[in-house]
């Protein structure tokens, strides 16, 4: 093919490029970021007051369950992979992806997945209603017939993620311009290839659990089922032995992304590189021994809560180990505070927050007071929202003047950061204290004394959401126009990815850049 | 043929990905099976046990609790013959647990042991125990389910009190569905 795309459609359909792949993901992701946020919105409006208003438990258990497994796999998940597909490259000096027709086949098939996935609301029995978790035997013996059809969707998402994976394994170890080494890649592209990793290790497992499922409800095993000699808790190893991995693929690329943003807004470099590549590789390394702590009421001897227990807050080191080196890439900095950096500000803040109440559930005597409460919820999504969320969205902010040649609306950026943290805050925050004083999560309906807090966390799960709105009409107004972007578009931004033309024109580095 | 550097990266991690899902399908459930027998862990008792003639150490004496519960939509009565008994570790012991269907179709039950504390999981063996069968009984019929059980001598120190609880499951359909293959889905409930 000559130089530029194909005209029409068919371009998005048939497209090899790593730009036009890593652009569908964004927005696929996109989509699905509101669709899962419309639910949260319901879930928020139901437990506005106590009784029940709006919906019926069972599908507030449908909206729990789908909000839980749309954000995680169709929202952070894409987003990162978008993330990867687009920079990547570009990084590290590649002309594209190593794999360009398989990375096509990648996001093509995450469409059907969650076109399938969404229709089971539609269908006779509702859609799951078992959380994201998924434990057996609610999944298996309890569920509606639409589970199936959950269980191919998990199957099909497996196979994007892991296609997607050894796409950027393969471009990352193959694909480095002349003198990139290991150790000079930027940490974006090191938590990536680490992440990959992660995925290409994990996802096979869970795609082995939903299989295990579909055995035990068509074709008469019994892996979960006590009755024929199976064991439910076996459900619970083998999915949090793919679910801790998981929660560290969906944070690993967002230490990325901060790593890239604040040394250019700080005006130093990174401060301590390679701690920052080992820290990475310790907590992947971890995410495979602290399974067990999300169960810890589920009976165990009291060396393997003891194990968990301190494999678990042993992350903790790492992970200060990274806080640390952000802090101190800004101290006596020349900050400013443009939109990408405010949202990575808040990611670092928020993000130990939500690690410290990590810390909390970890310690196994207090987990018993702790386990299945608000506290968990407030916990999970201090880690999540502005852990993978702002860090995608400043992400977003921090390339987008590279990929659209246009400078986004500053102000209309930074009204979006503070609608977005102050509602984030007020949505979480109250979900610690219910948690605490003993509201239970997943349930439609809640004792008196649970109101006020529940009332302020819907308001701000609205501010959150119409902020969203806000992003969304910045980034659709920036591709369309506005100020044009300087090559470098900030204040001496170290990485190849600076060095081609803004927009990026549809083949970079078609002749490998030379690094020193 | 040589093959290109992304061939060989492809290769490797498609087989690591394909080993892990070997790894998730064909060697957790055993292995956690194993690890649940070796350490006792969620009171999973061993199969049938061979006798060996070991001395009865009547200086101690355990207390082993009995309870039967019914799992969900199971309409049989079950309960134990006796709720209690003091036992002398070594000593082999023999004790029933009537089971009714009232229902006017003829089921298949399966009971599932799970024992506590955990750690005397592995020093509680059974000679004989209906729970190693499925149980078939026709309309409104009973039975006599027994049980004999030795409890080690090496029980650790400290424990005093053994429960032993069956959950009782109904397999009617299962066992149907294993008889006739025709019909394999279609009797789930939601």
């Amino acid at each position: 093919m000559a130089h530029g795309p194909k005209p029409g459609f068919t371009r998005w359909l048939y497209t090899t490029n790593h730009k036009d792949i890593g652009s569908m993901y964004l927005w696929f992701s996109f989509a699905m970021f509101l669709l899962g946020g419309c639910m949260a919105l319901v879930i928020r409006a139901e437990l506005f007051q106590p009784g029940l208003q709006i919906v019926q438990p069972g599908f507030f258990n449908q909206m729990t369950t789908m909000h839980g497994l749309i954000m995680v796999f169709g929202a952070v998940m894409p987003a990162f992979v978008g993330l990867a597909n687009w920079m990547v490259p570009m990084m590290i000096g590649a002309p594209d992806m190593a794999l360009p027709r398989m990375n096509n086949w990648s996001f093509w098939i995450l469409p059907f997945a969650f076109a399938m996935l969404t229709s089971t609301l539609f269908m006779e029995g509702g859609a799951p209603d078992f959380g994201w978790t998924f434990y057996a035997p609610l999944s298996t013996e309890y569920a509606p017939p639409s589970v199936t059809f959950f269980i191919f969707a998990v199957h099909i998402m497996g196979a994007s993620s892991i296609m997607g994976a050894i796409n950027i394994v393969a471009t990352i170890l193959n694909m480095r311009a002349p003198g990139m080494t290991l150790m000079k890649m930027p940490l974006f592209v090191w938590t990536w290839l680490i992440t990959a990793y992660l995925l290409i290790a994990v996802m096979p497992v869970l795609a082995g659990v939903v299989t295990m499922m579909l055995m035990d409800i068509h074709f008469g095993t019994s892996f979960f089922s006590a009755a024929g000699g199976g064991d439910p808790v076996l459900f619970q190893h083998v999915f949090w032995f793919f679910g801790h991995p998981e929660v560290y693929i969906m944070i690993l690329p967002a230490f990325g992304i901060v790593s890239a943003i604040i040394p250019t807004f700080a005006r130093k470099p990174l401060f301590g590189y390679s701690s920052m590549v080992y820290a990475t590789a310790s907590i992947a390394f971890l995410s495979f021994i602290v399974w067990a702590h999300h169960m810890f009421t589920v009976g165990m001897p009291i060396a393997g809560e003891l194990f968990f227990m301190y494999a678990t807050m042993l992350i903790a080191v790492p992970t200060g180990v990274k806080v640390f080196n952000w802090v101190t890439t800004m101290f006596r900095g020349s900050m400013t505070f443009e939109t990408p950096m405010l949202f990575s500000i808040a990611f670092v803040i928020l993000f130990t927050i939500g690690g410290f109440s990590g810390l909390m559930l970890a310690i196994a005597p207090a987990d018993f007071q702790y386990h299945d409460t608000y506290f968990v919820v407030a916990h999970f999504h201090y880690v999540l929202v502005p852990g993978a969320i702002f860090s995608i969205t400043a992400g977003v902010y921090y390339w987008l003047p590279k990929w659209t040649g246009n400078m986004y609306n500053e102000s209309m950026g930074k009204v979006h950061f503070w609608l977005a943290f102050v509602g984030l805050n007020v949505t979480f925050f109250p979900m610690h204290f219910v948690g605490l004083a003993g509201m239970p999560r997943r349930i439609p309906d809640y004792a008196l004394q649970f109101a006020d807090f529940n009332q302020i966390a819907s308001v701000g799960a609205f501010l959150f959401g119409a902020a969203q709105i806000l992003f969304l009409f910045n980034v659709i107004r920036t591709v369309r126009g506005g100020k044009k972007a300087t090559d470098e578009v900030w204040e001496n931004p170290e990485g190849l990815e600076w060095s081609v033309p803004s927009p990026a024109p549809y083949h970079t580095f078609s002749t490998p850049p030379v690094v020193r | 043929m040589a093959l290109s550097a992304n061939a060989k990266t492809t290769a490797k991690l498609t087989t690591l990905a394909v080993g892990m899902l070997g790894f998730a399908l064909f060697v957790m459930p055993p292995l956690y099976d194993a690890f649940c027998e070796i350490t006792g862990l969620n009171g999973k008792t061993g199969g049938r046990y061979e006798a060996v003639p070991a001395a009865v150490d009547t200086e101690r004496t355990v207390k082993v609790q009995f309870v039967a519960s019914n799992n969900e939509n199971m309409p049989w009565e079950f309960k134990p013959g006796m709720v209690e008994i003091r036992v002398h570790p070594g000593e082999a012991v023999d004790t029933v647990f009537h089971a009714r269907n009232p229902t006017d179709r003829e089921m298949i039950g399966q009971a599932i042991p799970s024992l506590v504390p955990f750690k005397a999981a592995n020093y509680f063996h059974k000679t004989e125990c209906f729970c190693f069968n499925q149980q078939s009984l026709a309309a409104g019929e009973t039975a006599e389910l027994g049980l004999r059980f030795i409890v080690d001598p090496d029980l650790p120190v400290g424990v005093n009190t053994i429960t032993l609880s069956y959950t009782l499951f109904d397999v009617t359909e299962r066992f149907a569905k294993q008889a006739n293959n025709k019909n394999t889905d279609s009797e789930r409930e939601g």
